[in-house]
């Protein structure tokens, strides 16, 4: 069973910079989100677009924003639950609570901070008969664990980033890679269009496109698909099918949970400390709701920081808690590092 | 009012909303809604990113067309037909007066 003092339901933003702000308090973090890396939205969606509203940065894109938290925190060593969904909560007796992955992960901590922004990624599924007979025996929506397509035969679908990012992965240690996109065009950032297409010219990737994967054949493991180029059927055979069309985002299970909801977002009290109906349970950033919200990082920053106060408090309390400028005090990570300000020098000018 | 324009929007249970919108605040047809409470989710913000903000067009307004995002995002979208649109995409401007729009059904 992990422990810590305060766990954290989504690695967003959000999420992220709680951490720092509950290690300068000296309380430990541990994050489970459902992607299989930290960054939430910022990292999945639109890591190469700029944000312009985060204080003082005039322009940052979204997945440098998530790379320049990620080293903030590092000195308060958070750990982290990634490609899991937070699926299950119950309450110990000492009043700590257990909250299980999808996955049978168990965590105990004694207060929970749900940042999970517009809710789990999930990704979007094609129009396929018989798909969710091979999920998990050929069809993967996620790549978690790249290793499991060594020297095997993987067929990508998509024209976007991940389609073409995995595609350009994957053609160094599959067999063999083909990709299926409906239009000739692909959206990526340049130099990913730059390498499918030399990939390509190599004959180290096979491109089929105007087409679309009409239907999976196997018998108690994906063995094949059929193709439809333009109108021209062909059946081409493959160990993975690996969709790749996007993540939507669902409240999913944290919708059972027995807290109160308004709009799909978790009421908080936001004129104390972003606690929701359950104490001990805290909402922050896009999660949330409370009479005039604005779902923006630069909130979820402030929320992040409100809920640690109140966390300590929880945690703690008959202990006193003074709030500390990091110009004077400093930044002590649990690894032993110390950050501060150099000491001014004293000298006498002759 | 000068600078506002009144739309209709169909949800998905059929029911026919009648909205206004200011058209010098720089919003786009998916913010308006969104902010109108429709189930018009605009999860990516609008940048043509998610399609959670996808439309049906009925009435036969001339629009600005599309661009290379909007159509690669068309073009992994679900159940999109000829007259899709994603609203994120569209400026809110005097010549969507009287506009009509289908929410698509949700993917």
């Amino acid at each position: 069973m992990i422990q810590t003092d305060i766990l954290i339901i989504g690695a967003g933003p959000t999420g992220l910079f709680a951490v720092f702000e509950a290690g300068l308090l000296k309380l430990r973090c541990h994050l489970i989100d459902s992607l299989p890396q930290p960054g939430g939205q910022c990292a999945e969606i639109y890591p190469k677009k700029p944000i312009y509203d985060i204080p003082a940065q005039p322009e940052i894109l979204a997945g440098d924003l998530i790379d320049n938290l990620m080293q903030q925190i590092a000195p308060f060593e958070p750990g982290f639950t990634l490609g899991e969904q937070a699926e299950t909560i119950e309450k110990t007796a000492e009043g700590h609570f257990i909250v299980t992955t999808d996955k049978g992960t168990q965590h105990q901590a004694p207060v929970i901070a749900i940042a999970g922004g517009l809710g789990t990624f999930t990704p979007r599924k094609p129009e396929l008969n018989n798909l969710a007979f091979y999920e998990n025996k050929g069809v993967d929506y996620m790549i978690k664990a790249p290793e499991k397509y060594r020297n095997k035969n993987v067929l990508i679908a998509g024209g976007g980033d991940s389609a073409l990012d995995w595609t350009i992965y994957l053609a160094e240690i599959a067999a063999s890679v083909t990709l299926v996109h409906r239009r000739s065009e692909f959206r990526g950032a340049l130099d990913s269009v730059d390498k499918i297409q030399v990939l390509k010219d190599q004959g180290k990737i096979n491109i089929i496109a105007p087409a679309e994967v009409t239907a999976l054949k196997g018998q108690s493991q994906l063995e094949s698909v059929t193709i439809n180029c333009e109108g021209v059927e062909q059946h081409l055979a493959t160990d993975y099918f690996i969709p790749l069309f996007g993540l939507t985002p669902k409240l999913g299970p944290i919708a059972q949970w027995g807290l109160t909801l308004e709009k799909n977002a978790i009421k908080v009290d936001n004129s104390l400390d972003y606690q929701t109906n359950i104490p001990g349970i805290y909402a922050i950033g896009d999660v949330n709701t409370y009479p005039g919200k604005l779902k923006l990082i630069l909130c979820g920053f402030h929320e992040a920081t409100l809920m640690c106060q109140s966390a300590f408090q929880r945690i703690y309390p008959n202990k006193r808690n003074i709030l500390k400028y990091t110009t004077v005090s400093g930044v002590e990570g649990f690894d032993g590092s110390k950050k501060e300000a150099p000491k001014s020098i004293i000298k006498k000018i002759q | 009012m000068d600078n506002e324009i009144t739309f209709e929007v169909i949800d998905r249970e059929g029911q026919v909303h009648q909205i206004q919108g200011p058209t010098d605040m720089s919003f786009s047809l998916m913010e308006i809604c969104r902010a109108s409470d429709l189930p018009i989710e605009g999860t990516c913000g609008g940048m043509a990113l998610c399609a959670s903000c996808h439309c049906y067009i009925n009435s036969d307004h001339a629009l600005p067309s599309k661009g290379p995002d909007e159509e690669a995002m068309l073009s992994e979208a679900l159940h999109v037909k000829e007259n899709s649109r994603l609203t994120c995409q569209i400026p809110l401007t005097q010549a969507l007066d009287g506009l009509s729009i289908t929410i698509a059904p949700e993917s």
